[in-house]
C-alpha cells in the first residue's frame, strides 16, 4: 500500500471520494452534529463565563457580602463589627435619598444617595469609573452618578444636576459616570423592576452627605465582607446586636439584596435554560445523526461485499466506514465546538453589554465541549457499527447483491372493516398503494424519519413557546395582578387619611392603600426574607390569583403566599409558618397559609391590612397606595405627586412592564433566539437526509417508473409523496412532544425571580409546523432535482 | 401471421451516431446506423459487449438522445422530441423489458401490470395481460413469492399491457435458465403473434434468433448485417 498519489491506501482514496460524492449528506449530518454540540457548548460557556465576570467583578470592586442598616450608629460600632469572627472588613457609609429636578420629565425622579470617602479608595463597593473622574476630597458639591441612570438622562461629565436631599435644594457637579457591583440594577424602594429614568444612584462624599444628615462621626448603613465560607448567621445576629441600640434594622446577606438578587436570578435563569434545552437539542441530534449513519451504511451494503469479495477482512471494512463516519461526525463536533466558543463569546458579550459589566471574563468549558462531542462521535459511530455489522456479517456473493426484494404482504382486514379497506384500497392509484405499501413494510424506517421531523417540531415549539407564555406571563402580572396604573409609596408609613388627599389629585380615580413590611418568614428549617404586602380585604386592584387566573381573597387571618415561596418554605394551604417582622417592635407571630397565589414573578407574602396593623401595634397605617389612573391626566397627576413631600416614589404599572420587557424578557429572548435557530438547521439537516437516502435506497424503482413512462412528476410523487405522509404524520406529534418538551422547561426552569406560564398558542404550533413544512418542501425540492438526473439507462443493466 | 417486408415501417433510421464523452476520452458507441423496423415483426440484435445494440435500442425507446442522426417513428421525429416528449413517447407507445426484471417489490403481479394500465389510453386488463404470458393464476403474489422466470414474465405483462407499438427487450433471458427463459419467450412470442406488437430483443444468446423475422448483426457501432429467417421457430423448438 504504497507510492500510489497523496501517499494515500486506495481504500482511503475511496473514502475521500466517498464523501465527495455524498457531500450534499455529509454536510447535513455534520450540520445537525454542530447544532447540537455547538448549543451545548454555547449554553455551558455563556453561563461559566457570566458567573465567572461576575465573580470578578465583585471581587476587583469589592462587593459587600453583608449590609446593614441603622438610624445614627458611632463609628465605634463599625470598628467592633469589624472585630466580629469571620469579618474581614467593615465599612461604613451615609445613604440617602434626594428627589432630582429633571427637565421634560413628569414623575418624581429619585436617587439614591450614597457615600464615598475619597480619602479610602480601599473601602468596599468602589465605583467603577467609566468616564470622567472619581470625587476629589474637599468638593463638597462633586458627585458621580451611574451609568444606566446618566444614559437615560444623556448626563456627562460637567452637567449640573439640582436635588433636594433632606429638605436641602443643592446643585451636585456631576464629574464621573460609574459602575458598581451593588447596583448592576438600581430597583427603587417598593418597585419590582428597574427604572433608569426614574431612580439612579448618585455617589457624593461622605463629608458633604455627613453634614447634610447631620451624621459627623456617624453612620446609617454598614457594608461588611467576610472570610470565605463564614457562618453568615452568626455574623448576622452579632450585627444586629451590635446595631440594635442605634436604630439597626437587621443585617441581610447578598441573596436579600436587591441588585444581586436580580442579577443571580437572571444568570440562574440563563443557567436552568442551559442546563434543559441544549442537551435536549445535543440527545435529539445524537439520535438523528445515528439513525442517519445507520440508513447510510445500508446503502454501502454492495460496495461492502465488494470489498469482502477482494479479501479485506471485517475489521478492515468495519474500521473503513468508522473513519468515514467518525470524519463526517467529527467536522460536524469540531465545528460545533468552535462554533459554540465563539457564539458563547459573542453571546456572553451581549449579556455583558446587556448586564453593564465593565470587564469579561470568557470561560470555554474544555469538559462540556469534550462531552457534547464525544456523545456526538459515539452516536454515529454506534449507528454505524450496527449497520456494519449487519453487512459484514453476509456473504460477499450475498452482500454484493441488493436485498432480496423485501417480502410484502396483503394485509387482510375481517368483516365489514376488510371489505371497507379493500374498496377504498380499489380505488387507490398504483404509485398511491406504491406509497402506502412502503410505509406499512419499512415502518421502522418510516418512523425513524418521522420520529426526525417530530423532534425538528418539537423543538422549535419547545423554544418558541417562550414568546406566548411570556405574554401571558406579563399579562397576568401587569394586567390581571395588578390593575393600578400607578403605585405610590409613603417616606414613611401614614395614616389612611393620607388617601384622601391622593384621591382629590387630577385624574386619581381610585386609590387603595397598602401597607408593606420587611419580614422573615420560617418554616422548620427553611427561611426566607420577604415584603409582607398587607392588602384591604375588597383589595380590587392587587389581586393575587390562583392557578385559574381568578382573584383569590384576602383572608381575614392568616397569610397567603407566592406557590413558589410556599416551595421554598416547605408549606402547603393549611401548614403554619413563622413570620418575625423586621421593622418597629418587631412582631413575631405563627400564621396559618390559607393560600397559595400562582404568581409568576417574585415570591410575595400577603396579608389583610387590618390583621397585619393589629401585629404592628394597633395603629391603622399605610406604607402606599396603589392608583387608578384617568390617562388624560396623567402628566398632570404625576407633577403634581412630585412636589408633594410626604411621597417616597412613585411606580407606574406601565414602565414596570416596559422595563421588565427589557430586562427578564429580553434577557431570555437572547437565548432563545440562537436556540431557535439551531432547531432550524437540525430540522433541515434531518429532513434533508431524510429525503435524500429515501431516493437513494428507492433510485432503481423510481428510473423503472421513469422508463415505463412515468413523467417526472409522478415519480417525484412516490417519493415525495412517502416524505409528505410522513411529514403529516410527525406534525401532530410533533407539537405534543414539543409540549411535552415545554412542560419539562418550565418545570426545571423555575426560579425565585421568575416562574413561566406553560402556554403555547396555537400561532406557535402553527409557525413550527410551518418552518418544518417549508424546510420539508426546501429538501423535497433538492430531492426532486436528483431524482430529474436519474440514469434511465443505468437501470436497464444493474441487476436486482 | 404477420411476416415478411411488406409491412408499414414502425422506425426508420438514419445516419445515427452516438458519441459519448468528447474529446480523447470519446468513445463512438454508433457509427452511423440505417435501418427500418416493421409494424409486427420480431427483430432480434446480436452482436458482442460494445458493439451499440444496447444503445440503439435506448435511443429507439427515447432513454437515450443520438449525437447526430434521425429516428423517425411513424411520423414523428423522435430524435425531435425533448424530454418531455420522450416521457409521452414511452407512455403511450413503448413497453420495455429489462434483464433484472425491475419490478416494483410492493406491488404484485396485479397491481405492477396496473402501474402501467392506469396511465395508458387503451389498455388490457391486468388480468388478461398476465393471462397472455400464463400468469394468470399468480395475480396476487408479490414479486419476492415468484420465481425469476414468473417475475420476469410479470415484466412482459407489465410491457404489453397498455397494448404498445413497440417492446423493446434488453436481455430478457439473460438471468434465466434455459427452460425458464423459454417460457419468457413464449409469452413474448405470443404477444407478439396475438397483438402484433412490434418487438425488438436483445440477445447474447445466438439460439434465439431463431424466433425472429429478423436478425441483425451490431459490430463496431454499425449493422454488420442483417439476417432474414424465412419461417420462424416455433419458442419450443428453440434450446441452450
Amino acid at each position: 500500500m504504497s507510492g500510489r498519489g497523496l501517499g494515500l491506501a486506495a481504500i482511503d482514496r475511496k473514502m475521500l471520494r466517498d464523501l465527495w460524492r455524498m457531500r450534499g449528506q455529509a454536510v447535513a449530518i455534520a450540520l445537525v452534529a454542530a447544532a447540537g454540540v455547538a448549543m451545548y457548548v454555547m449554553a455551558a460557556g455563556t453561563f461559566a463565563s457570566l458567573s465567572a465576570t461576575r465573580d470578578a467583578y465583585y471581587d476587583r470592586y469589592r462587593m459587600p457580602d453583608i449590609f446593614a442598616g441603622a438610624v445614627r450608629a458611632p463609628e465605634s460600632a463599625a470598628r467592633e463589627i469589624a472585630l466580629l469572627s469571620g469579618v474581614l472588613r467593615a465599612d461604613s457609609r451615609i445613604v440617602g435619598q434626594a428627589t432630582l429636578d429633571m427637565v421634560g420629565v413628569d414623575e418624581p425622579v429619585l436617587a439614591r444617595l450614597v457615600s464615598w470617602d475619597p480619602s479610602k479608595p480601599e473601602n468596599l463597593g468602589r465605583p467603577y469609573l467609566r468616564a470622567g473622574r472619581l470625587i476629589a476630597p474637599g468638593r463638597p458639591d462633586e458627585g458621580m452618578v451611574s451609568e444606566n441612570f446618566a444614559t437615560a438622562h444623556g448626563l456627562a461629565p460637567g452637567d449640573k444636576l439640582v436635588a433636594t436631599i433632606n429638605g436641602q435644594r443643592r446643585t451636585i457637579d456631576i464629574v464621573g459616570i460609574v459602575l458598581s457591583p451593588e447596583f448592576v440594577y438600581a430597583i427603587a424602594p417598593g418597585a419590582i423592576m428597574p427604572d433608569n429614568r426614574l431612580y439612579g444612584i448618585i455617589w457624593l462624599a461622605r463629608l458633604s452627605l455627613a453634614a447634610t444628615y447631620d451624621l459627623q462621626g456617624a453612620f446609617n448603613e454598614l457594608a461588611v465582607s467576610v472570610i470565605p465560607d463564614a457562618d453568615q448567621r452568626e455574623i448576622f445576629a452579632g450585627v444586629d446586636r451590635i446595631l440594635a441600640p442605634f436604630g439597626g434594622v437587621s443585617a441581610y446577606g447578598r441573596t436579600d439584596h436587591m441588585s444581586d438578587a436580580f442579577l443571580a436570578a437572571e444568570i440562574d435563569g440563563l443557567e436552568a435554560m442551559g442546563k434543559v434545552v441544549p442537551p435536549i437539542f445535543l440527545a435529539v441530534a445524537a439520535f438523528l445523526v445515528n439513525i442517519v449513519m445507520s440508513r447510510l451504511i445500508q446503502t454501502e451494503r454492495e460496495r461492502i461485499g465488494l470489498f469482502k469479495a477482494f479479501g479485506y477482512t471485517n475489521r478492515a471494512i468495519g474500521f473503513h466506514y468508522l473513519k468515514l463516519v467518525s470524519v463526517i461526525t467529527a467536522a460536524g463536533a469540531l465545528l460545533g465546538m468552535a462554533g459554540g466558543s465563539w457564539l458563547g463569546r459573542a453571546v456572553t458579550e451581549i449579556y455583558g453589554e446587556f448586564f453593564s459589566f465593565p470587564f469579561l471574563l470568557f470561560r470555554p468549558n474544555l469538559s462540556t465541549m469534550i462531552i457534547a462531542a464525544g456523545v456526538t462521535l459515539a452516536a454515529g459511530c454506534l449507528g454505524t457499527v450496527s449497520a456494519i455489522r449487519r453487512a459484514v456479517l453476509l456473504p460477499p456473493a450475498e452482500a454484493m447483491i441488493p436485498p432480496t426484494p423485501p417480502r410484502y404482504r396483503q394485509i387482510s382486514l375481517p368483516g365489514a372493516i376488510g371489505r371497507m379497506a379493500g374498496f377504498l384500497s380499489n380505488k387507490l392509484s398504483q404509485p398511491t398503494r406504491m406509497i402506502g405499501r412502503q410505509l406499512l413494510r419499512a415502518w421502522g424506517r418510516g418512523a425513524a424519519t418521522c420520529v426526525g421531523i417530530s423532534l425538528s417540531v418539537a423543538m422549535l415549539v419547545s423554544t418558541m413557546f417562550f414568546f406566548d407564555a411570556i405574554e401571558v406571563l406579563i399579562d397576568t402580572q401587569f394586567q390581571v395582578g395588578q390593575r393600578q396604573d400607578v403605585s405610590v409609596t409613603f417616606v414613611e408609613a401614614t395614616r389612611p387619611d393620607a388617601l384622601w388627599s391622593l384621591e382629590r389629585l387630577p385624574g386619581v380615580m381610585k386609590a387603595e392603600g397598602f401597607r408593606a413590611v420587611p419580614a422573615s418568614v420560617s418554616a422548620g428549617r427553611f427561611s426566607r426574607n420577604v415584603s409582607i404586602i398587607g392588602l384591604p380585604a375588597q383589595s380590587q386592584l392587587q389581586r393575587p390569583l390562583d392557578r385559574r387566573l381568578m382573584p383569590i381573597a384576602i383572608p381575614e387571618r392568616g397569610i397567603l403566599l407566592s406557590a413558589k415561596l410556599g416551595e421554598l418554605l416547605g408549606v402547603g394551604v393549611g401548614d403554619t409558618i413563622s413570620v418575625e417582622v423586621k421593622l418597629g417592635a418587631r412582631p413575631q407571630m405563627e400564621l396559618r397559609v390559607t393560600a397559595l397565589a400562582d404568581d409568576y414573578i417574585g415570591t410575595s407574602a400577603y396579608m389583610d391590612i387590618a390583621s397585619l396593623n393589629r401585629a404592628m401595634g394597633h395603629v391603622t397605617l399605610i406604607s402606599g397606595a396603589n392608583i387608578l389612573l384617568d390617562p388624560v391626566d396623567e402628566p398632570m397627576f404625576f407633577q403634581t405627586v412630585r412636589d408633594m413631600p410626604f411621597i417616597a416614589g412613585v411606580q407606574s404599572n406601565s414602565v414596570a412592564l416596559a422595563m421588565f420587557r427589557a430586562t427578564m424578557a429580553e434577557n431570555l429572548f437572547i437565548t432563545i433566539f440562537f436556540y431557535i435557530a439551531f432547531a432550524a438547521i437540525i430540522a433541515v439537516g434531518i429532513v434533508y437526509n431524510a429525503a435524500r437516502i429515501s431516493l437513494s435506497e428507492r433510485a432503481r424503482e423510481l428510473a423503472t417508473l421513469r422508463v415505463l413512462g412515468f413523467s417526472r412528476g409522478e415519480v417525484s410523487y412516490i417519493l415525495l409523496g412517502e416524505l409528505a405522509v410522513l411529514t403529516v404524520i410527525a406534525m401532530p406529534l410533533g407539537c405534543g412532544l414539543g409540549y411535552l418538551f415545554a412542560t419539562g422547561i418550565i418545570e426545571l426552569y423555575r426560579t425565585d425571580l421568575m416562574r413561566i406560564p406553560l402556554i403555547v398558542n396555537e400561532s406557535t404550533y402553527a409557525v413550527s409546523m410551518l418552518i418544518v413544512l417549508i424546510v420539508t418542501a426546501l429538501s423535497g425540492l433538492l430531492v426532486r432535482r436528483q431524482i430529474d438526473q436519474l440514469d434511465l439507462v443505468a437501470v436497464l443493466k444493474t441487476r436486482e | 401471421m404477420k411476416t415478411g417486408h411488406d409491412k408499414m415501417a414502425a422506425f426508420r433510421v438514419r445516419g445515427l451516431t452516438k458519441v459519448y464523452g468528447d474529446g480523447d476520452l470519446a468513445v463512438q458507441a454508433l457509427r452511423g446506423v440505417d435501418l427500418e423496423l416493421y409494424d409486427g415483426e420480431i427483430v432480434v440484435l446480436v452482436g458482442p459487449s460494445g458493439s451499440g445494440k444496447s444503445t440503439f435500442l435506448n435511443i429507439l425507446g427515447g432513454l437515450d438522445h443520438p449525437t447526430s442522426g434521425k429516428v423517425f417513428f411513424r411520423d414523428s421525429e423522435l430524435t425531435g422530441f425533448d424530454d418531455k416528449g420522450l416521457t409521452g413517447f414511452r407512455r403511450a407507445h413503448v413497453g420495455f423489458v429489462f434483464q433484472f426484471y425491475n419490478l416494483i417489490s410492493s406491488l404484485t403481479a396485479t397491481e405492477n401490470v396496473d402501474l402501467v394500465t392506469e396511465i395508458s389510453d387503451h389498455p388490457l386488463t391486468a388480468t388478461h395481460a398476465l393471462d397472455l404470458v400464463g400468469l394468470g393464476d399468480r395475480a396476487d403474489h408479490f414479486p419476492a413469492q415468484l420465481s425469476g422466470g414468473e417475475q420476469q414474465r410479470v415484466a412482459v405483462a407489465r410491457a404489453i399491457a397498455k397494448q404498445p407499438d413497440i417492446l423493446l427487450c434488453d436481455e430478457p433471458t439473460g438471468a434465466l435458465d434455459s427452460e425458464t427463459g423459454i417460457l419468457v419467450l413464449g409469452a413474448i412470442d405470443r404477444v407478439n403473434r396475438e397483438l402484433g406488437t412490434t418487438t425488438v430483443l436483445i440477445t447474447h444468446n445466438a439460439a434465439i434468433s431463431g424466433m425472429a423475422d429478423r436478425v441483425i448483426s451490431f459490430a463496431d457501432g454499425r449493422v454488420a448485417g442483417i439476417e432474414t429467417n424465412g419461417s420462424r421457430l416455433p419458442v419450443q423448438e428453440l434450446s441452450w
